[in-house]
């Protein structure tokens, strides 16, 4: 029923007469008739205000929480209202990749500010204009260094079970050996790494904080890495490193990260965005596009997508990544993000985060059979022991609107961000307490 | 303009946070950043102006004509939009327990089910952020099932000459060797050179349907046979797909696996380069290789089922969801008789612009053509000087976003048309007459081309000094 086609039957017909054909059948000739469908079965078409009820009743399917303490990959922060105002303007939803630089000014522009952003956040030379999300990102490190001299590659297990899956899916394919890291009391284990970490290994793979929310000793790691030759690769979250140690000073060669916590909503996984930064020795094994100052032919400053050499438009099977787009729109998202809480807003919401954390942490540990598994110090998750099932505290959680923290092995995994208050905190905990009495 | 940064003044800002209600906690000195971090200071008004500055600088699709060739740069629906911003989809934690998530859990089982049926698969997975993710995600199911069968010979895919650089190179990433095989005098794959390439080697082909010159190769069973017959798989792109919905099914051409564009074939914008949406469908006998988190309904309610020998997870979680849901939004409204109606009148724009350009420009392949069509302008450069870059750069102060230029590779000073359904008669009349202009004016006019464009925001850049003099951040 609901229709984009602007042309009336009547013109349609004066086309068909235009080519010189009597129907629009006849434009398929090319397609042999025994392969042709018969009928599409679908649904027929609705109006406009019919889908908006069936689409709006499909959403109320779903719970609100109106309290989430759950993160493990996807982060439940506040989106300041300019953000969605911006990312909506309709030239930015819905432009093609900037090809034609002389009318894509504002969308390269737009991206040459990200990458500013991603360079100052993560301490590094060069961003590309971010890929499809931190998994992604953490894939495309690991492939930057393929190198058959050295068929390995190494992930501690402290990271985020499903970057490793994504990293590991990606090597298989490419032919790379990934090996992961063991841990010990929830951070990378340094004397297991010093085995492993030889002469047929590539690139580390660590993430800050990692999958517990633990604070590593990133520098060591590095130091390791390097004095095996191999090159290393952070994955760090953009809120927590405005107040942690930047990937450049930690020593990584890469950094790379999910850019969701910058102003993109949790939206069941997706749309997200993957960062990616680099120093300058190593920029031209970045994937993905990167955009460069120039100039036009009257001296104007102007913006165009550069370093192309490595894109597969052009290297076809000899490029660096199979990439083509970026997540342009995630990437614009993620510069208002941080353009409206500027560098004091976004490091308040860090230590928010932190502090807050610590109270969760500190106030659900007083309740009995409660305590922390590890002991490292954290950003703004943590796992906790629970002495009943889960499953049944979640439940009662749930009860109450709250999303309780992420099952992991035998505990939980809490997130507390600056969207908890004291209050909803103060309530967790006495949920708990009371579910955990009897 | 000035970049945000330069418009930054110390002390500016937005207040967004409250002050924090629980006692703040410190990092021990050593954990914590030294490096000063720079970001801009400026107030809310500072950026919405910004903002609207730079926008007056890009092109949009609500700006003007957009037909970009193989990029089906269609209109896209704002009701998608408002449904992907439903607070019930915008605030769903991924890691929700699934019996809170079952809403989300419907929109990708409706949008597989009716996928499923315009491209003629049986199961598809969504955690493709893209074409490109989708063709890597394709190609390791590829892999992945020739190893389960312990086949372990299969090393090479095949790949037209005139494919998109996006096949050769995710083959790559499956560490395959890419083996191009030739076009012929039609644009289409040449079938006697293909025989000469398939062997025990051939882990599978990629192709797009119709191929990237606008036309139907009308072998196509006798080529998904060929590669059938020597033990290899099909893959569709499905860059093309809007040519062809509910006339063909790639399934019924004899693919295996296919991605098709939620942001090119089923409206959701394309946002700047992203994100997209690439969702890979398969045929039953490859299901078992999707990537995890597939959506299955069991007892009338929805779950996650983690598909045997799975490749693994090309992404994190279920893939780009809101744009799912609104491809899913698209779907709903136009139905089975407007998808119908999409493809034709995509074919019918096409067949018009080109058949009206006919008559002075030089189509490659000249015929019907499908959703896009070719033109050279190798005898316009020969004989005037004047480029398929000047022809774009031209077009440019008129207000038409350039067609695709330089191609495909296999046709010289190519510039490709896709004007898509969304396009009014007179959207194409006046593109047309202009083209037709330009032509003329091209014969004795070759310096002003050179010169073009003279009216956008900036004229032509310097790409060479760019990638030369390397300027990739702003300094503070």
């Amino acid at each position: 029923m609901g229709s984009y086609i602007p042309s009336t039957l009547a013109e349609r017909k004066e086309m068909l007469a235009s080519i010189g054909v009597n129907s629009l059948d006849d434009l398929y000739v090319q397609v042999p008739a025994a392969m042709k469908l018969k009928k599409l079965d679908l649904p027929v078409g609705k109006s406009e205000l019919e889908v908006v009820n069936i689409m709006e009743e499909l959403s109320l399917k779903n719970k609100v929480f109106s309290a989430i303490f759950r993160g493990a990959g996807a982060y439940n922060h506040y989106i300041p209202a300019i953000v969605k105002s911006v990312t909506s303007k309709e030239e930015f939803v819905t432009a093609y990749t900037p090809y034609q630089a002389e009318i894509s000014q504002g969308i390269l522009q737009s991206i040459f500010e990200y990458q500013t952003m991603i360079c100052e956040l993560t301490g590094m030379d060069v961003s590309n204009a971010s890929v499809y999300d931190g998994a992604s990102a953490a894939a495309e490190a690991v492939l930057m260094f393929k190198d058959k001299k050295k068929p390995k590659a190494l992930i501690s297990g402290s990271v985020n079970p499903m970057v490793i899956r994504t990293v590991q899916t990606y090597c298989k394919g490419s032919g790379i050996e990934l090996v992961v890291v063991p841990t010990t009391g929830g951070v990378t284990d340094i004397e297991a790494l010093e085995k492993m970490a030889d002469s047929t290994v590539s690139c580390v793979y660590m993430q800050q904080p990692n999958y517990y929310g633990i604070i590593e000793d990133a520098e060591k790691i590095g130091e390791i890495s390097h004095s095996a030759g191999a090159k290393y690769i952070m994955g760090v979250n953009p809120i927590a490193v405005t107040i942690i140690k930047t990937p450049a000073e930690y020593g990584a060669d890469v950094a790379v990260g999910e850019g969701q916590p910058l102003g993109m909503p949790l939206a069941f996984g997706g749309p997200y965005l993957g960062f990616m930064a680099t120093t300058k020795p190593i920029m031209r094994k970045l994937p993905g596009r990167i955009v460069g100052e120039t100039k036009d032919v009257d001296g104007k400053r102007a913006y165009v997508l550069t370093l192309q050499a490595r894109e597969q438009h052009i290297r076809r099977e000899k490029a660096s990544s199979n990439i083509c787009s970026n997540q342009a729109l995630c990437a614009l998202t993620a510069s208002v993000f941080m353009t409206a809480m500027g560098a004091d807003g976004i490091k308040e919401m860090a230590n928010q985060c932190l502090s807050k954390a610590h109270y969760t942490a500190k106030s659900i540990c007083e309740i009995k059979g409660f305590e922390m598994k590890f002991s490292g110090e954290f950003f703004h998750e943590f796992v906790t022991t629970c002495p009943i099932k889960t499953n049944i505290l979640m439940a009662e959680l749930e009860k109450k609107g709250i999303l309780g923290g992420y099952p992991v092995d035998d505990g939980i995994l809490w997130c507390v961000t600056e969207m908890n208050s004291k209050a909803q905190i103060d309530t967790l905990v006495s949920i708990i307490k009371e579910v955990c009495k009897g | 303009m000035n970049l945000i940064f330069e418009k930054s003044r110390t002390g500016r800002g937005c207040s967004i946070l409250p002050k924090s209600d629980v006692p703040m906690y410190s990092l021990d000195d050593k954990i914590t950043r030294k490096t000063e971090l720079h970001l801009p200071q400026v107030a809310e008004v500072d950026i919405s102006r910004h903002y609207t500055q730079l926008i007056k600088r890009t092109h949009g699709l609500n700006n003007g004509f957009y037909p970009l060739g193989s990029c089906t740069m269609k209109y896209n629906p704002k009701v998608n939009e408002e449904i992907a911003s439903l607070p019930a989809f915008k605030k769903i934690h991924p890691l929700q327990p699934a019996h809170s998530v079952q809403g989300c859990m419907e929109v990708i089982a409706n949008a597989e089910k009716y996928l499923c049926e315009i491209s003629g698969m049986d199961s598809m997975t969504f955690q493709p952020a893209a074409g490109a993710h989708g063709e890597l995600t394709g190609i390791l199911m590829i892999k992945a099932y020739h190893e389960a069968r312990g086949d372990f010979k299969r090393t090479k895919i095949i790949v037209p000459d005139a494919a998109h650089g996006t096949n050769p190179a995710s083959a790559t990433m499956g560490n395959f060797t890419t083996v191009s095989v030739p076009s012929n005098a039609e644009g289409c794959v040449d079938i006697e050179k293909l025989r000469e390439l398939v062997g025990d080697d051939t882990a599978g082909l990629m192709l797009t349907n119709p191929n990237t010159v606008g036309i139907f190769d009308k072998n196509i069973l006798e080529i998904t046979k060929i590669i059938h017959d020597a033990g290899g798989l099909n893959y569709y792109d499905g860059a093309n797909l809007n040519a062809v919905m509910g006339v063909v099914r790639p399934g019924d051409m004899g693919f295996d696996v296919v991605h098709m564009n939620l942001h090119k074939t089923f409206s959701t914008p394309h946002g700047g380069g992203g994100p997209g949406s690439g969702p890979v469908g398969c045929k039953k006998f490859l299901a078992p290789f999707m990537p995890v988190y597939h959506v299955v309904e069991r007892d009338g309610s929805y779950d996650f089922d983690m598909p045997v020998q799975t490749i693994g997870s090309v992404k994190a979680f279920y893939g780009n969801f809101l744009v799912v849901v609104k491809a899913l939004t698209y779907i709903l409204n136009i139905g089975a008789e407007g998808i119908l109606e999409a493809s034709q009148n995509a074919v019918l724009n096409a067949n018009y612009m080109r058949a009206l350009l006919s008559k002075t420009y030089d189509i490659a392949f000249d015929g019907i053509c499908m959703h896009e069509f070719v033109i050279s302008l190798e005898g316009l450069k020969k004989n005037t000087g004047v480029s398929a870059l000047d022809v774009a750069k031209m077009l440019l102060d008129r207000g038409i976003h350039p067609p695709t230029m330089y191609f495909p590779l296999i046709v010289h000073e190519a510039l490709m048309f896709e004007p898509t359904e969304t396009e009014s008669k007179e959207t194409l009349d006046e593109a047309v007459d202009l083209l037709l202009s330009i032509y003329e004016a091209a014969q004795n006019n070759e310096e002003q081309f050179h010169q073009a464009p003279l009216h956008t925001p900036v004229r032509r850049l310097d790409e060479v000094g760019a990638a030369r003099n390397l300027v990739l951040r702003y300094q503070f």
